[in-house]
């Protein structure tokens, strides 16, 4: 088994205040991982720190050579301002940035494949439509798609299917599949715990520190979800400096 | 018609040089302004503009009416307050407007001082309205140039300017030019408003920034087409407001900006994609 993401002993947080704490592990190459956990546990944190927009406190991720600016990363809360007169195709074509770059014209092929993504998240004529136009569910494909054509090894999903129709999520989970066919390394910030047990081989639970790691039958056990809830406490203003760390 | 449309270029010069100047500024200022709007920074350029008139007046001071003191001392000042803004909105939580309101008011009463103590009236005047009419060959020179740096620079951070307007965490997570291109943008900010400044003064070179932005809102979806719209009504509005002024001796400056204004307040009421009318008689409903 090849590594993708080796975490070693990573605090990651704001202010000093960790939001992970002294996370250890490995994901491999091509696992579809679902990270769990209530509300401040962290996952997100996990993520922006994946995804190198968040430095670590201590410790340090080893990503397998991929560049952070490599990772396909579908944030929790967009920041779209959404009254931007841009259409959905262009902003699908923003996905090929990373091998168009500043000046890289958009090619025939290039056309095709942005015509293939759309209709992947059936969106196939809505490339005029203003995306200030679109419904939660319809941004939402709009997002796979430009994720499609970022073509990334690794992915990395902040609670894709909240607020999402069932039918949406079902079709967007397809695309997730076919990316964990393609052996890309997929990790998922979920709530909805039985996707997570239909559609995820491996589940990690966090409550600031990993609470369980492993298969997913294995990982959800009510008792380990209970133990979860009660680790998440709220930052304590008075903490002392981590011991862990100071020895 | 030739008499009241094209004879005042063709006979008189000044005429000829205030219209050439005015088309290049709407050429550089308008796709600005519109960036500007997008980013939600209008209050921006107004505010960079009055800081402008202070660094312009110390050159003023210090060599009199000479255009180059002047331009350098502006750019100067623009730069940093540019810079020191969007560092600032970059680095805090501060809303960047209440800083900037408290700026501007403060550099135009500096400004102000510094020329009224300097110079006559004649002076303020100028610093203030600029003189569009009075256009050397040195200036046409640099609003030009001006106008040429900025298409050119637009040309070179568009993509990141655009997405950073509309998704500036993505284009953080795969690129870092958002940053560069965020001071790029401000520098030619900073150089359309010293151009705007020798033409129409401190008080008003934003409104050719500004307001042929507004109005292409109110008639494209899309923001090439919204560029285009905007710079074909900044270049109407200084070709109508020359003529507005020469036929009825109104202050060039102001006559351009009221056309300007009056296109824009067309655009609030027909404009196609969002005007008053419009929403008041949207019509029947699709069947889908």
């Amino acid at each position: 088994m090849t590594v993708q993401l080796r975490f070693q002993d990573l605090t990651l947080g704001y202010d000093r205040h960790p939001a992970v704490h002294h996370l250890d592990g490995a994901v491999a190459t091509g696992a579809l991982m679902a990270v769990v956990g209530p509300n401040g546990a962290g996952k997100s944190t996990l993520f922006k720190g994946i995804t190198g927009t968040l430095k670590p406190l201590a410790g340090r991720i080893d990503r397998n050579g991929v560049l952070p600016q490599d990772i396909a990363y579908l944030p929790q809360i967009a920041e779209i301002d959404r009254s931007f007169p841009i259409n959905v195709y262009d902003m699908v074509a923003m996905g090929l940035w990373r091998r168009k770059g500043l000046f890289a014209s958009i090619g025939r092929k290039d056309r095709e494949v942005i015509e293939t993504a759309l209709a992947a998240v059936g969106l196939t004529g809505f490339e005029q439509r203003a995306i200030g136009t679109l419904s939660g569910g319809q941004m939402q494909r709009m997002l796979f798609a430009r994720l499609l054509l970022q073509d990334a090894r690794v992915i990395v999903l902040d609670e894709p299917f909240n607020a999402i129709d069932a039918k949406t999520s079902a079709d967007l989970l397809e695309l997730v599949r076919r990316w964990h066919s393609e052996r890309r390394t997929v990790l998922a910030a979920m709530h909805d715990l039985d996707l997570v047990k239909a559609h995820f081989p491996e589940a990690l639970l966090l409550a600031r520190e990993p609470v369980a790691w492993g298969a997913t039958a294995e990982v959800l056990t009510p008792e380990n979800i209970v133990k979860a809830r009660h680790m998440c406490e709220a930052f304590d203003e008075n903490a002392e400096a981590c011991a862990v760390e100071a020895a | 018609m030739y008499d009241t449309l094209v004879a005042p270029f063709a006979e008189f010069e000044f005429m000829r040089r205030a219209l050439a100047g005015t088309l290049a500024l709407a050429f550089g200022a308008a796709p600005i302004g519109v960036f500007l709007m997008l980013r939600r920074m209008s209050l921006v350029g107004d505010a960079m503009a009055h800081a402008i008139l202070p660094g312009a007046a110390i050159g003023f001071l210090l060599s009199g009416l000479n255009l180059f003191a002047m331009a350098a001392g502006g750019l100067v000042a623009g730069f940093v307050v540019a810079l020191s803004a969007g560092l600032i909105a970059r680095s805090t939580e501060l809303k960047e407007d209440a800083s900037l309101a408290a700026f501007f008011l403060i550099s135009l009463a500096v400004g102000v001082t510094i020329v009224s103590i300097a110079g006559t009236n004649i002076d303020l005047l100028h610093f203030l309205f600029g003189s569009v009419l009075a256009l050397d060959d040195q200036t046409l020179l640099l609003i030009a140039g001006n106008a040429t740096i900025t298409l050119l620079g637009l040309a070179l951070i568009y993509r990141p300017l655009v997405l950073e307007c509309v998704d500036p965490g993505f284009l953080r997570s795969v690129s870092r030019a958002g940053g560069p291109a965020h001071i790029a943008f401000l520098a030619l900010v900073v150089i359309n408003l010293v151009s705007g400044f020798h033409a129409l003064g401190t008080l008003l070179a934003v409104g050719i920034m500004m307001l042929p932005a507004t109005t292409a809102r109110f008639w494209a979806r899309d923001i090439t087409a919204m560029v285009l719209i905007a710079v074909v009504s900044g270049c109407l509005a200084g070709y109508a407001g020359l003529l507005l002024s020469f036929h009825t001796s109104v202050p060039s400056g102001p006559a351009i900006i009221l056309v300007a204004g009056v296109l824009y307040a067309l655009s609030v009421l027909f404009g196609r994609v969002g005007g008053l009318v419009w929403q008041a008689f949207p019509g029947r409903h699709l069947e889908a």
